[in-house]
């Protein structure tokens, strides 16, 4: 058994019984990334000496005690994440060559819990997209069919951890962005509630909805993930100073007894026959775990998209304000005054989907449109968002599908914007009410695509979310098959 | 049409954005899709509803006025597209 397809906790027991190296683990990696990082292409940078660095000093720790859960464990990370000394692009022309004078915090969490990292990884630029495609560093493909998307906007951290390139990854969640990609690739995401993992050193796209969170190989490395990154911190105002339990604790206690809603608007038409299905065999599968399951309604589900593409595109076109060629990122020698200098460095700075979304919102936010867009939209969020509530007076948690399909073709829906918005119609509202959920591994279409079942719970439940996943995980006994690439 | 060809020009340069010709066409087009899909926000009645700004309830986050470190500038400065001293350098602002 190669050392890179094993998961994080059979790498730590391995580590602790002194049946292997990280030193071994990350050679075990990096020879997996040369055999297939040319076709799948998960990493925008990869950064062999720090990893090596790390996992010698790994080792070193292990000998003398000094290990925790993630020490020596290769963990990609997605380059939207601040690390000092390694370029940091965002996915775009416009931070090609910026290297960050400080660390995101769960970096820095990453460096004091002794993680190795392999590299940075692909992803739509500044997070918008549902595919990886809009990478200005090219696109990332699905290790289960090279012609296929892998999901986005995190695609090449999912894709990373599908095809055995790490052992674990690192992700950001705006609508859908670790939960879709997660699903498309077969492995397990999660985005934690809002304010559960700080946002500091993570590069803004929509502050009241980016959260960061974990990809895996099964739901007890989301865990062990989520111990390592979740609490509040200092320097992200809107982290919350709320207690943190070990979430390993959850994995084995069972859902007997539970009450879980599965929303009736959720079962649209044009969800694809496959999915539903696979679906449909979760609610039996979680039925059988000794869980009730009652239908509920989430009545403001139908708005959620329009919702989305007015308050994210706004909250983008003000973040976004600060690319201007001034401080730092790519400026255009052209200009031959302070405004034409920061008109062309954004133009030829910005793919076109950032763009589109900057207009969206400027116009949006503009004088005299302010009211029917944004107001509007953050008043029907305040709608959805008491849809959740009411759902989880009836029910523990909710069982929904991730995503209306599997897995795409390539350029299939990049000529048409509003088609790819459609694709996170299941995943969005868990971002505007900010509660947590997850994506789990739940079978495969005939022709071998993976499909992803999601769970959601109430705010900061995620040990209630870890619980009725690993329940899930334990009674589907899903074939743990692995992409030939 | 929600916006004509003029306002994608308006809203471009407050987004201090410059577009060519055939891209403005494009724009125009596609922008005016989304925005006529984000009609159906106003099938929804929301008299009366207290717009949501944030994902979760937090007061304000206060901390004491103590002097912490900071990146330093030569560290930020590292990054500067065009630099000159410890400033940032950028093209003429006024005659």
């Amino acid at each position: 058994m190669e050392l890179s397809t094993l998961t994080i906790h059979e790498l730590q027991r391995m580590l602790r019984e002194g049946e292997t190296t990280s030193v071994a683990i990350t050679e075990s990696v990096f020879k997996r990334i040369e055999a297939v990082e040319d076709k799948v292409h998960s990493y925008i940078t990869l950064t062999e000496d720090l990893a090596f660095q790390q996992a010698e000093q790994a080792d070193r720790n292990m000998q003398s005690g000094r290990g925790g859960p993630l020490t020596g464990i290769p963990i990609a990370l997605k380059d939207i994440v601040c690390t000092e000394g390694t370029r940091t692009t965002c996915g775009s022309h416009i931070l090609e060559n910026f290297i960050p004078p400080y660390d995101s915090t769960v970096v820095r969490k990453f460096r004091e819990a002794g993680a190795v990292f392999p590299g940075k990884t692909n992803m739509d630029e500044f997070a918008m997209g549902s595919s990886t495609e809009t990478s200005y560093f090219g696109i990332t493909r699905n290790p289960w069919d090279l012609s296929k998307i892998p999901g986005g906007s995190s695609g090449g951290s999912a894709s990373a951890v599908a095809a055995d390139e790490c052992i674990a990854a690192i992700g950001s969640d705006t609508g859908g962005s670790i939960r879709q990609p997660a699903a498309l690739c077969g492995v397990v995401g999660m985005k934690p509630t809002y304010g559960r993992v700080s946002r500091y050193g993570l590069i803004a796209f929509a502050s009241s909805l980016d959260q960061i969170g974990p990809f895996s190989k099964d739901v007890e490395d989301c865990a062990i993930m989520m111990n390592a990154i979740a609490g509040y911190d200092p320097k992200d105002s809107t982290s919350v100073p709320a207690e943190v339990p070990d979430y390993t604790r959850f994995l084995s206690k069972g859902i007997e007894d539970w009450t879980v809603g599965v929303p009736k608007e959720y079962f649209i038409e044009g969800i694809d026959p496959e999915v539903l299905d696979a679906v449909k065999r979760a609610m039996q599968v979680v039925e059988d775990a000794g869980a009730k399951i009652i239908e509920i309604s989430l009545p403001h589900s139908e708005y959620c998209v329009a919702v989305y593409y007015v308050i994210a595109p706004s909250e983008a076109s003000s973040n976004l304000a600060r690319y201007d060629g001034v401080r730092y990122g790519f400026r255009s020698r052209e200009g031959r005054d302070l405004m034409e200098m920061y008109k062309m460095s954004r133009s030829a700075g910005f793919g076109d989907e950032v763009k589109r979304r900057i207009m969206i919102g400027t116009h949006s936010l503009s004088s005299g449109y302010y009211d029917a867009y944004y107001k509007k939209a953050s008043q029907v969020r305040a709608l959805l968002r008491r849809d959740f509530d009411e759902a989880f007076r009836q029910c523990d948690a909710i069982i929904a599908p991730v995503t209306p399909t599997p897995a795409f073709g390539i350029g299939e829906k990049m000529d048409d914007p509003l088609q790819m918005y459609l694709c996170d119609i299941f995943t969005i509202s868990c971002n505007l009410a900010g509660i947590p959920g997850i994506s789990v591994p739940c079978g495969y279409t005939k022709s071998g695509l993976p499909v992803g079942v999601q769970f959601l719970t109430g705010h900061f439940e995620e040990g209630k979310l870890l619980q009725i996943a690993a329940a899930y995980e334990r009674h589907a006994e899903i074939e743990r098959r692995r992409p030939e690439i | 049409m929600k916006l004509s060809r003029e306002d994608v020009e308006h809203v471009a340069h407050l987004a201090r954005l410059n577009f060519r010709e055939e891209e403005k066409e494009k724009f125009t087009l596609q922008l005016n899709d989304i925005l006529v899909y984000m009609d159906i926000l106003n099938k929804v009645d929301t008299a009366g509803v207290e717009p949501m700004t944030h994902a979760i309830t937090l007061n304000n986050a206060f901390r004491d006025d103590e002097v912490l470190n900071s990146v330093g500038v030569e560290k930020i400065l590292t990054n500067a597209p065009d630099r000159m001293g410890g400033c940032f350098r950028v093209p003429k602002v006024i005659e």
